[in-house]
């Protein structure tokens, strides 16, 4: 319940924050809503020496139109998100995935960037802006660049963000009108999925996000691909899992997590 | 390193560690226990107050977080004596036997009806979702919170 | 209502009355144990292992003492003078039973994770928690014993000085000649025999565990604040344990946020803080954090059930035959072993069952956290399973689950019936609860509808289930528990007093919790005496304040301790009635007491109020000859019986096949608690119940690996559901009232839990049957249900397309020869 003892600075602007976390090197971790460092830290899984928190950088919350896409600055809370009308317009997949993450108190605090950042396969948005063929931006010593979700999730609760990297945006495409379904698959609704499906589908367009199906979220491109040239549900999902690496757990064996990816996969499909 | 928090619109510091816990800054610090902790895993809700106007879990926030915000515990909810709205629905419902779950239980419901002020009542259930009670069952619970919406 | 009011007709009890525990508890002004602000006190950290198995080769505290905040440290060996006996259990069921003798902290050898090694005493709790990871253990692990059939067979024995991880086998067989249990099996027209898992269950009370012991700087005594059910047990025992003056040890037990059995034990850290604050002349407090609450609290349940049925061509119940395999854990806490016996008398539920019982419990050690008294204790196992052999039995026979227990209930007329057992059922009308629920949960629509819905193809199949039960409680005749080795006796006790200004103070030996008894008892006492609710305190929790009592479990606070507190009442106006008769010049005869007020009948301008009469034995000017001054009461009341509740739940699901997702549609619960004192209490009661059995049907597990390390150690894993989880809870009840005691009440607290978990299991197995399922192992996540249904499937020889009404036969029932 008591983290290990920390050194603890603020930092007022993105830039500050980089510079902060090039000082304090290695043992330094950013704090943004800490819903899910916090977490590790009390269980002592997690024991930084410094934590930079930049929770208080006011321009790093924003979402945007911007034309073909909709910024959205990494310590936006989950709560704007999901409330957001320009997300609802836009990009309504994101905004009702949202909806699932943690429970409202959790959405008061947790911003989406820390979420992408911590790179857990069995989150929500990570699946989610995947499916959408998000772009993250992040920032550095030596300037921002972007990195496409596909390209982001390197292992298990591992982003290919630098250690001296910090999450400043991330751009959903507009969704123009595309059918979408979000299907999370739990015991209980304030757990993390079983399994979860993020899906949509725009003519000969299609995405899918498995979450909890990798140690890394999973575009279920053999399945995206199948629907989008005019599979049916049925024949589309039953390649759900080919790009999956499931894993065993409390909840599920592997052959159960599978047998789950394609009839939730089926069903968000059927549903668009 | 010192806080400052307004709590109960009054303001308060306190000279604590870096990693001292919300939930520990206003239970050990500035004495105001009613606010409980029940699990270490951000679960069970008991440690709900409201920082800066929204329900929040005072255990997975950094007094540091806080600094400098508004702060509402159950302590401060009753005014002159009169129970809150939500309280008095508790207590009219029966929505409460041990009372350990009940201050996070009575933050949350309060800032769920600010923002829908008129829920089903599984728009409730899903809105308590991370809030736990071991005594009620939940029933007269979900029952208090939609007459406090109506009334 | 006050005492100068008129008289109001309007009876108290029944009434729906708001609780006056609440402003505390919703304004955050009750104080927990955890809330107790006490300066200067120690904070105790105790170190655990991490092995479910193992030898202690060496302890290295030199690390830890001389971390910033820490004051000491000690390792078990160095506290072996503080304990003058082990940690107690108080029932030795059998005169042979095995009981390792064990003590806070280990010194040899642990014997399951979270088992307590040494522990730290530092001025802050965040310094002790930095300081015991300091404390260096060398172990050599040992293989640990995690399955209830691995621990049988001896193969590993964990206590090497008992030679077995058996403690004990405890048989209860009654049979009207000898052999009538084998000759009913083998003259039988239909038999069952099915095994089923009780899962171990966390109990998971909100409130973690928590201490405070206080002591007086000069002259021994000590206060122990802790978060109890049982101040006045603990007091005896820690007495004993630590071989104090119990005049000496006063225990409190502050508000509590929750018990169900959980903190109703004596335990390691009670007997530390205790002692260590007498050795270091300081308060000494301890929290658990929820995952050592997981390890460190004792577990629920954990049974391997083998039941057959025999049963005559009509489905009537010939003989019944129970086997359990009972999981101690690795230590017997207060009650261990005990709690699977107080099933023992329930196997054969509301049936009549005539004298052909055969049950034989064999109890076992494992390297896993003791297990104890968990909300029913040893009554929800019992009821599960007959309630699902029942259901079995009537699809061997080929009828609905209803006719087939419609058979087979006791009759209303037969009460008080003699069970098989020897004990006496007080009363019952199990037809009227079941049609009662079955109206509530429109039972014959649903089986129609299930015959559309539950048709071959069909993903979403629709079930209902049932179950009828009787509970036990009001724990429990003195003499009863004498017979059955149980070491303390089932008595209650209460004190009333009318104090000299009017007003009423209940002193009652019960501990709540968050049953209410404030509120209930004021409303006993003030139906009795005729004062309003208003002027009743009711005194309680503290050993020094109410000095007698046996505390809060089982069910029994009502029926035993409230009806003590009627019967104080009783003496008190008993007392009062003789004042009155003195000073009114009057019979005691002639007085009649209402409204409370001593009128003389036939001279109603000759009255005395109870307020008067109070006065006047406070200033004893004029109290017949020999009377003392002052009016109180005080009764101590030892239960003549158990008492009987009972009812039936009814539940309604839909089963998601593809997924193994279980919706619950609809539950009903009609409970017959006797006569309800406060039904908005009784009605929580019953809701608390129902979603705890309902949450072990469908959520709730304690999960280990094969090294005895628990996988289910937070409230993330472990699946308390919440409110976005469950449904709600449609009542309804009858009201039998108990003829045992004279407010006719039997208890309700376990009820709900009693009747949840077959309830869910039998409505989630109706809605399959169709499928060739025929069970679902506890709990009934989507993936059990999935496999159960793919296995059915795959070995399915029966009717594929059915309906629940004509439920598939190629169940475990077989029919036996008929009497040849």
């Amino acid at each position: 319940m008591i983290p290990a003892k920390f050194d603890y600075v603020r930092a007022g602007s993105a830039e500050e924050a980089i510079r902060l976390i090039g000082e304090h090197g290695d043992e330094a971790k950013f704090l943004a809503g800490g819903h899910s460092l916090l977490p590790l830290m009390k269980l002592r899984l997690a024991q930084p020496s410094v934590l930079i928190d930049i929770g208080r950088i006011r321009d790093l919350s924003y979402i945007e139109d911007k034309g073909d896409h909709v910024a959205i600055g990494a310590l936006t809370r989950h709560h704007d998100v999901e409330h957001s009308d320009v997300l609802a317009e836009h990009a309504p997949l994101l905004a009702h995935a949202t909806k699932h993450v943690g429970d409202p108190q959790v959405r008061h605090r947790g911003t989406i960037g820390g979420s992408l950042a911590h790179a857990d396969p069995a989150s929500d948005l990570p699946a989610t802006t995947l499916a959408l063929g998000a772009t993250y931006v992040a920032a550095g010593p030596n300037g921002t660049r972007e990195i496409a979700a596909g390209d982001f999730y390197e292992s298990f609760m591992t982003s290919a963000l630098a250690p001296d990297e910090l999450l400043t945006e991330i751009r959903v495409p507009k969704m123009n009108g595309a059918k979408w379904n979000f299907q999370k698959f739990n015991r209980r609704a304030l757990d993390w999925a079983i399994v979860g499906v993020a899906a949509w589908r725009n003519g000969e367009s299609a995405g899918i996000g498995l979450v909890n199906m990798a140690g890394t979220p999973v575009f279920a491109t053999a399945a995206a691909e199948a629907i989008a040239s005019g599979a049916s549900p049925e024949d589309a999902a039953e390649h759900a899992a080919d790009e999956a690496d499931p894993q065993a757990d409390l909840n599920a064996s592997v052959e159960y997590r599978v047998h789950l990816a394609k009839v939730l996969t089926r069903r968000a499909l059927e549903a668009i | 390193m010192e806080i400052t928090v307004t709590v109960n619109g009054t303001q308060r510091s306190a000279d604590v560690e870096p990693r001292t816990l919300l939930v520990h800054l206003v239970r050990d610090h500035l004495g105001l226990t009613g606010t409980n902790v029940g699990c270490d895993t951000s679960s069970c809700g008991a440690c709900t107050l409201h920082l800066d106007g929204e329900s929040v879990k005072s255990c997975t926030l950094l007094a540091a977080q806080a600094d400098g915000g508004e702060i509402t515990t159950i302590e401060g909810l009753a005014r002159d004596g009169e129970l809150h709205p939500m309280q008095q629905a508790f207590m009219e419902n029966h929505g409460l036997q041990c009372g350990f779950c009940t201050p996070g239980m009575i933050m949350a419901a309060t800032s769920l009806l600010d923002e829908q002020p008129n829920p089903t009542e599984e728009d409730v259930r899903i809105g308590l979702e991370g809030n736990l009670c071991r005594c009620t069952g939940y029933h007269n619970i979900v029952q208090a919170v939609l007459a406090c919406a109506k009334g | 209502m006050t005492l100068t009011d008129a008289p109001t007709t309007t009876s108290v009890i029944g009434q729906r009355l708001l609780r006056k525990e609440d402003p505390a508890l919703l304004t955050g002004e009750a104080r927990f144990t955890d809330d107790l602000q006490l300066p200067g006190a120690l904070h105790l950290i105790v170190a655990r292992s991490p092995y479910a198995h193992a030898r202690i080769t060496r302890i290295d505290t030199s690390a830890a003492a001389a971390a910033p905040g820490v004051v000491a440290v000690y390792t078990g060996a160095d506290l072996t003078d503080l304990w003058a006996a082990p940690m107690p259990c108080a029932w030795p069921v059998t005169d042979d039973m095995k009981n390792p003798a064990h003590y806070p902290l280990a010194v040899d050898k642990v014997n399951y994770v979270g088992d307590g090694v040494a522990c730290v005493l530092a001025t802050s709790n965040a310094a002790g928690r930095d300081a015991v990871e300091l404390i260096d253990v060398e172990y050599e692990p040992l293989e640990a014993v995690v399955g209830l059939e691995e621990a049988l067979s001896d193969r590993v024995v964990i206590h090497e000085d008992l030679g077995t991880n058996a403690s004990y086998t405890w048989p209860l067989v009654v049979e009207e000649q000898e052999g009538a249990v084998d000759r009913a099996f083998a003259d039988a027209a239909f038999t069952v025999k099915e095994r089923y898992v009780q899962q171990r269950l966390i109990p998971m009370a909100m409130e973690p565990r928590a201490v405070a012991a206080v002591p007086q700087p000069f002259g021994g005594d000590i206060t122990l604040y802790t978060a109890t059910q049982v101040p006045h047990i603990l007091k005896v025992m820690t007495a004993i344990t630590l071989g104090i003056p119990e005049h000496q040890l006063r225990v409190v037990a502050p508000a509590v946020g929750g018990g169900f059995g959980s903190k109703l034990n004596v335990y390691a850290e009670e007997l530390l803080c205790t002692a260590l604050s007498r050795k270091h002349h300081l308060p000494v407090r301890w929290t658990e954090e929820r995952s050592e609450n997981s390890m460190a609290t004792i577990h629920g349940r954990g049974q391997i059930q083998d039941i057959e049925l025999a049963a005559d061509a009509d489905g009537k119940l010939t003989a019944l035959r129970v086997r359990l395999l009972a999981d101690m854990g690795a230590y017997l806490q207060l009650v261990t072993p005990g709690i699977p016996l107080l099933g023992a008398f329930l196997y054969a539920g509301v049936y009549h069952l005539p004298k052909a019982f055969s049950f034989s419990c064999t109890s076992v050690f494992t390297n896993l956290t003791p297990t104890d008294a968990y909300r029913g204790a040893g009554r929800p196992e019992a009821t599960y399973a007959i309630e699902r052999a029942m259901n079995t039995l009537a699809a061997a026979v080929g009828v609905d689950p209803r006719e087939i227990r419609r058979r087979n209930y006791i009759p209303k007329e037969a009460y008080p019936y003699e069970a098989y057992t020897g004990l006496t059922y007080d009363s019952g009308d199990h037809i009227k609860a079941a049609d009662i629920a079955a109206d509530l949960a429109d039972y014959d629509g649903i089986r129609a509808k299930q015959k559309d819905q539950n048709v071959e193809g069909s993903t979403t199949r629709l079930g209902i289930g049932m179950c009828s039960y009787f509970e036990m409680c009001g724990l429990a005749p003195s003499r009863v528990l004498a017979s059955l080795n149980y070491s303390a006796g089932g008595w209650e006790a209460a004190t009333v007093r009318v104090l000299p200004t009017s007003k009423i103070q209940v002193v009652t030996g019960t501990t709540p919790h968050g049953q209410g008894h404030e509120t209930s008892w004021s409303m006993i006492a003030a139906e009795k005496l005729g004062v309003a609710v208003e002027d009743v305190d009711v005194l309680h929790s503290d050993t020094a304040i109410s000095p007698l009592g046996l505390d809060t479990y089982g069910s029994r606070s009502l029926p035993v301790g409230g009806v003590a507190v009627a019967m104080a009442c009783d003496k008190v106006i008993d007392k009062a009635k003789l004042i009155a008769a003195h000073q009114l010049e009057a019979s005691a005869e002639d007085l009649e007491f209402s409204g409370g007020s001593f009128t003389v009948a036939g001279s109603p301008d000759k009255a005395l109020p109870l307020a008067a009469i109070a006065f006047e034995a406070f200033t004893a000017h004029d109290l017949p000859d020999g009377m003392e001054p002052n009016l109180e009461a005080h009764v101590t009341y030892d239960p003549p019986n158990f008492s009987w509740p009972f009812g039936t739940h009814m539940c309604v699901v839909e089963v998601d096949t593809e997924t193994g997702s279980v919706d619950v549609l609809k539950y009903v619960a009609v409970d017959d608690c006797g006569v309800q004192i406060n039904p908005l209490i009784v009605e929580g009661q019953v809701h608390g119940g129902v979603i705890q059995g309902l949450a072990q049907a469908l959520f709730e597990g304690a999960v280990y690996d094969a090294d005895g390390n628990l996988q289910t150690a937070t409230l993330a894993d472990y699946l308390v559901p919440a409110a976005s989880d469950v449904p709600s809870i449609t009542l309804g009840h009858s009201v039998t009232p108990s003829p045992t005691n004279q407010l006719g009440v039997k208890g309700v607290g376990e009820a709900g839990t009693i009747g949840a978990a077959p309830t869910v299991i039998n409505a989630i197995v109706d809605a399959l049957s169709g499928l060739g399922v025929t069970d679902v192992k506890m709990p009934a996540s989507p993936i059990n249900v999935w496999t159960a249904i793919a296995e059915a499937t795959a070995s399915n020889n029966g009717d594929v397309g059915g309906t629940a009404s004509a439920p598939d036969t190629s169940t475990s029932a077989t029919s036996g020869e008929a009497d040849q």
